[in-house]
């Protein structure tokens, strides 16, 4: 981003305050819960670290984590790209009221997330007795998780999708259309070429917080150790069992994923910037 | 490959954007639609394109009904005024894609794309990307590729509005050759007179979703059939008076106006490089002393105040001007030799 | 009234976004609703007003409202020092802003509970000159400024950038004070964008769970938030008690996005 600074400013002193000010709140803020994050992780060295993440029960986590998001990713990818179409290209009434539903698990707490399932498919639920007489486990077992995991991750292509596709405008598929190409053609061939940064940048995003989703999660899985724990669930029996060590080695791993996350979005960004030029 | 439009009408949301248009343009002829922004041209190319579904009215391309066909089916070449490259392919695939979508094979294809963008002037550089390109570029490729799956008609959406003068110039005076060399039916939007009387056989003045003049361009400058083309049209002055005995009185002058009813009131539209100023006292010629001369390039500006108060601008070029000694202060003459008059609308 | 355009895909698209929409949020939602309608008014009444419930609220609002104000003021000035500003290492800090907003919140939440416990970088000190943070509303806030401030910086961050430098300096010409220019000119202008992003963290910490659960001690009456209360009856089978409140947070939740569409519309005209 280039700083658009006017030719007048602040004084010089006033300038510098402002930004030590600045600093010292993010450092206190963002700096230091993530060095904390790898400096607890590695206080007993690389060997221990790594046997915490190695250890049967952590890596039925991990498997657990890598499944719910290998189905939630797809699902919410074909989603987004369908919702950002239909929005993006055409006006109707109630786009509004769509848009707002699209964000819903945003603003709704994970907890209220979870919870939500829990009466749909509890035993006093809205389809609890459906699901005892076809007698599939979807609490306490992975459906239920990888449920939750798609219902708080869904808006997260579409957010990025959304305002790209609406500052790029309709004329590069008009032209499409004028020169005979039909609609598959015209999104297969022009609309995503013209959008992959944003479904990297979402597909990125949306894996991230799958991964990472804690409190709708805890509600669905019955935290059964070694069956249906994701890495946040078990971070958290680690950490309530002071096995600080353990706990940080595994927060690690999603730790790095966030700031991979953070790296892909600042390239995204980079890349679309240049080619909007 | 002809164009008729019959009683195009067009709404949006209430907005009477096009209102019972219609016209003809014949084969092989280049019109132009000229109008100022919001008067409904571009709607009205856009109905003929496909790309907006018109309310009511008939379109036929060459005999054939298409207004219900669906815009890919129309066989059309469309430019628009933001060129709408496809960014991320080259230029070679730019303008080989109305083929392909037809069918055509890959060497069929792009061998077709370089005949045309060597027609256009371009060929060597088919393997760069559109951010590579200048405007003027940019917007050859896209009539290439607008060319490329051999259309019936060429329609163009105010072509080199992004552009700037000079290029604008160059590129107007490039389309007109190219239209003679291939004479393909083709419908130009713009609000550039200049622009409109250089490139076209016809041009259709639009105003507020009408058509008010279809004429050739030297029709439309000298005889503009409403006031509203008159003014949009070139410069002009204007004077109001009242009908009085087939005349409107001005001054020592009188403008016919037997067109219009005793006792109304009437408008007088006259160009500057209509008003002939003179030096010298001759018959019929109204006294004024030049209050600014503006030098405009080949041609001089003058304000003239008249003995009534009114300030009349002329148009002089500027050898006459420097011959005659113009300045400020200077009295003259001043004659008019051509004057439109109109019904004075409120 | 749709204006019907020529782009292909419209029934197709919609028709899927609907369906999809239906399943996942409609359904579910609606059974959050019809669950907690099972209960009498009475029984209603008692499940979100009772004094354990109450005191969650006084402490999940005023925790969350505290944070987000803190945001609203050094979130304000992170986003202005990020665009007005050149400084080493200013494109680094731009990219950790969204670190709240990538991270777990369950990583988040050990890692500030390790940091601000008794024994911990920040915590000891603090203790030192008599401050407790860990297992008190103080913690509790610390961990609700942590994942409020991406959405204040990134809701002011693009307005602040699309200002027009010339307005700022047309004040100075007219003779207004650094100080004037600001409060009287920038401040109106970016003071939608700044509401609407204090609301949206607002809306966030009040609905935030793990982050938050492993500070806060969660002892009922003093340290309990109300998400952790909703999985407290869930546990105990009390699902229409859970259902009560939750539809009461849901409530809340609406409002606060009313009112970020209302700044939002503001900041439009």
């Amino acid at each position: 981003m280039i700083a658009s600074t006017p030719k007048v400013t602040e004084s010089l002193f006033v300038r510098i305050l402002l930004i030590l000010v600045a600093l010292i709140f993010l450092s206190l803020v963002l700096i230091v819960p993530l060095v904390t994050i790898f400096s607890t992780g590695l206080a007993k060295g690389i060997q221990v670290y790594w046997a915490a993440i190695t250890e049967s029960d952590a890596r039925s986590a991990i498997y657990l984590t890598l499944t719910a998001a290998a189905i939630s990713v797809p699902c919410n990818l074909v989603f987004g790209i369908a919702a950002s179409w239909a929005i993006a290209k055409f006006d109707f009434t109630g786009k509004k009221l769509l848009m707002t539903l699209i964000d819903l698990p945003l603003t709704v707490s994970p907890v209220i997330s979870g919870l939500i399932f829990v009466l749909l498919f509890g035993a006093q639920g809205l389809f609890g007795g459906v699901v005892s007489w076809l007698d599939i486990k979807i609490l306490f077992a992975v459906p239920g998780i990888v449920l939750a995991t798609i219902f708080v991750t869904f808006p997260y292509v579409a957010r990025s999708l959304i305002p790209l596709m609406q500052v790029q405008g309709n004329d590069q598929e008009e032209a499409g259309l004028t020169l005979g190409a039909g609609g598959w053609r015209t999104f297969w061939h022009i609309t995503l070429p013209n959008i992959k940064w944003g479904v990297l940048y979402g597909v990125i995003l949306l894996n991230a917080r799958a991964m990472g989703e804690f409190g709708a999660v805890s509600v669905v899985s019955g935290h059964i150790r070694g069956m249906t724990n994701t890495i946040p669930l078990h971070v958290e029996i680690l950490y309530n069992e002071y096995q600080f060590v353990a706990a940080f080695a595994m927060a690690s791993i999603l730790t790095l994923l966030a700031v991979v996350t953070l790296i892909a979005k600042t390239y995204v960004k980079w890349r679309t910037g240049e080619e909007q030029a | 490959m002809s164009i008729r439009v019959e009683h195009l009408e067009k709404r949006f949301n209430g907005f009477h954007a096009v209102n019972d248009v219609s016209f003809r343009v014949a084969d092989g002829e280049f019109v132009t639609l000229l109008g100022p922004s919001g008067s409904g041209k571009s709607t009205i190319l856009r109905c003929i394109a496909g790309l907006e579904e018109a309310n009511s009215g008939l379109i036929e391309i060459n005999g054939q009904n298409v207004t219900y066909v669906p815009v890919q089916e129309r066989k059309i070449g469309f430019v628009f005024q933001h060129y709408a490259l496809f960014r991320h392919m080259s230029i070679l695939d730019n303008v080989a894609f109305g083929p392909r979508v037809r069918g055509a094979g890959k060497k069929e294809r792009h061998d077709k794309a370089r005949e045309l963008l060597n027609l256009v002037g371009l060929s060597g550089m088919e393997h760069r990307k559109p951010s590579q390109l200048s405007g003027g570029q940019r917007q050859r490729v896209a009539l290439a590729r607008a060319l490329a799956p051999e259309p019936q008609l060429l329609l163009l959406d105010e072509p080199f509005g992004a552009l700037d003068a000079r290029l604008r110039k160059e590129l107007r005076a490039w389309l007109r050759e190219l239209h003679n060399r291939i004479k393909l039916t083709s419908l130009l939007v713009t609000h550039d007179q200049d622009e409109a009387f250089e490139l076209s056989d016809r041009v259709l003045v639009v105003n507020e979703g009408k058509i008010e003049q279809e004429a050739h361009p030297q029709e439309i400058f000298d005889k503009p059939a409403t006031a509203f083309v008159a003014s949009f049209v070139g410069e002009t002055n204007h004077v109001e008076g009242m009908v009085d005995e087939g005349t409107v009185a001005w001054g020592p002058f009188r403008f016919k106006a037997i067109h219009l009813k005793q006792g109304t009131r009437a408008r007088v539209l006259f160009r500057p490089n209509d008003v002939y100023v003179a030096s010298k006292r001759e018959d019929g010629g109204w006294p004024g002393t030049i209050q600014s001369v503006q030098f405009l390039g080949a041609s001089v500006s003058l304000a003239i105040r008249l003995e009534d108060g009114s300030i009349l601008n002329a148009m002089v070029p500027k050898g006459v001007a420097d011959q005659s000694g113009f300045e400020q202060g200077k009295t003259v003459y001043t004659h008019i030799t051509q004057a439109h008059v109109f019904p004075a609308t409120v | 009234m749709r204006n019907k355009s020529v782009i292909p895909g419209f029934g197709l698209t919609m028709g899927f976004t609907l369906l999809y929409l239906s399943v996942i949020v409609l359904i579910p939602l609606a059974a959050l609703v019809f669950k907690s309608s099972g209960l009498t008014w009475q029984a209603f009444t008692e499940a979100v007003a009772s004094q354990r419930v109450a005191a969650s609220y006084r402490l999940t609002f005023g925790t969350s409202l505290v944070a987000a104000l803190i945001n609203g003021v050094f979130g304000f000035l992170v986003a202005w020092v990020l665009v007005r500003y050149k400084f080493p290492g200013r494109g680094f800090i731009d990219m950790l802003v969204d670190l709240p907003f990538a991270l777990p919140t369950a990583v988040a939440g050990i890692a500030l509970t390790t940091i601000y416990s008794q024994n911990g970088f920040l915590g000891k000190p603090l203790e030192a000159i008599g401050i407790k943070v860990a297992f008190t509303p103080v913690g509790i806030t610390v961990a609700l400024i942590f994942i409020g401030l991406p959405f204040v910086v990134r809701t002011v961050q693009p307005v602040l950038q699309a200002l027009d430098p010339d307005v700022e300096e047309a004040a100075v010409c007219l003779g207004a004070t650094r100080w004037q220019t600001f409060t009287k000119v920038l401040l109106p202008a970016l003071l939608p964008a700044l509401l609407t992003g204090v609301t949206s963290a607002f809306a966030r910490a009040v609905g935030e769970y793990g982050s938050v659960v492993f500070i806060a001690g969660n002892m009922p009456m003093k340290t309990e938030i109300t998400p952790l209360l909703i999985i407290t009856k869930l546990e105990q089978y009390d699902y229409a008690g859970a259902a009560a409140i939750a539809v009461v947070m849901l409530i809340v939740s609406f409002f606060l996005l009313f009112l970020i569409s209302l700044f939002q519309k503001m900041e439009r005209s």
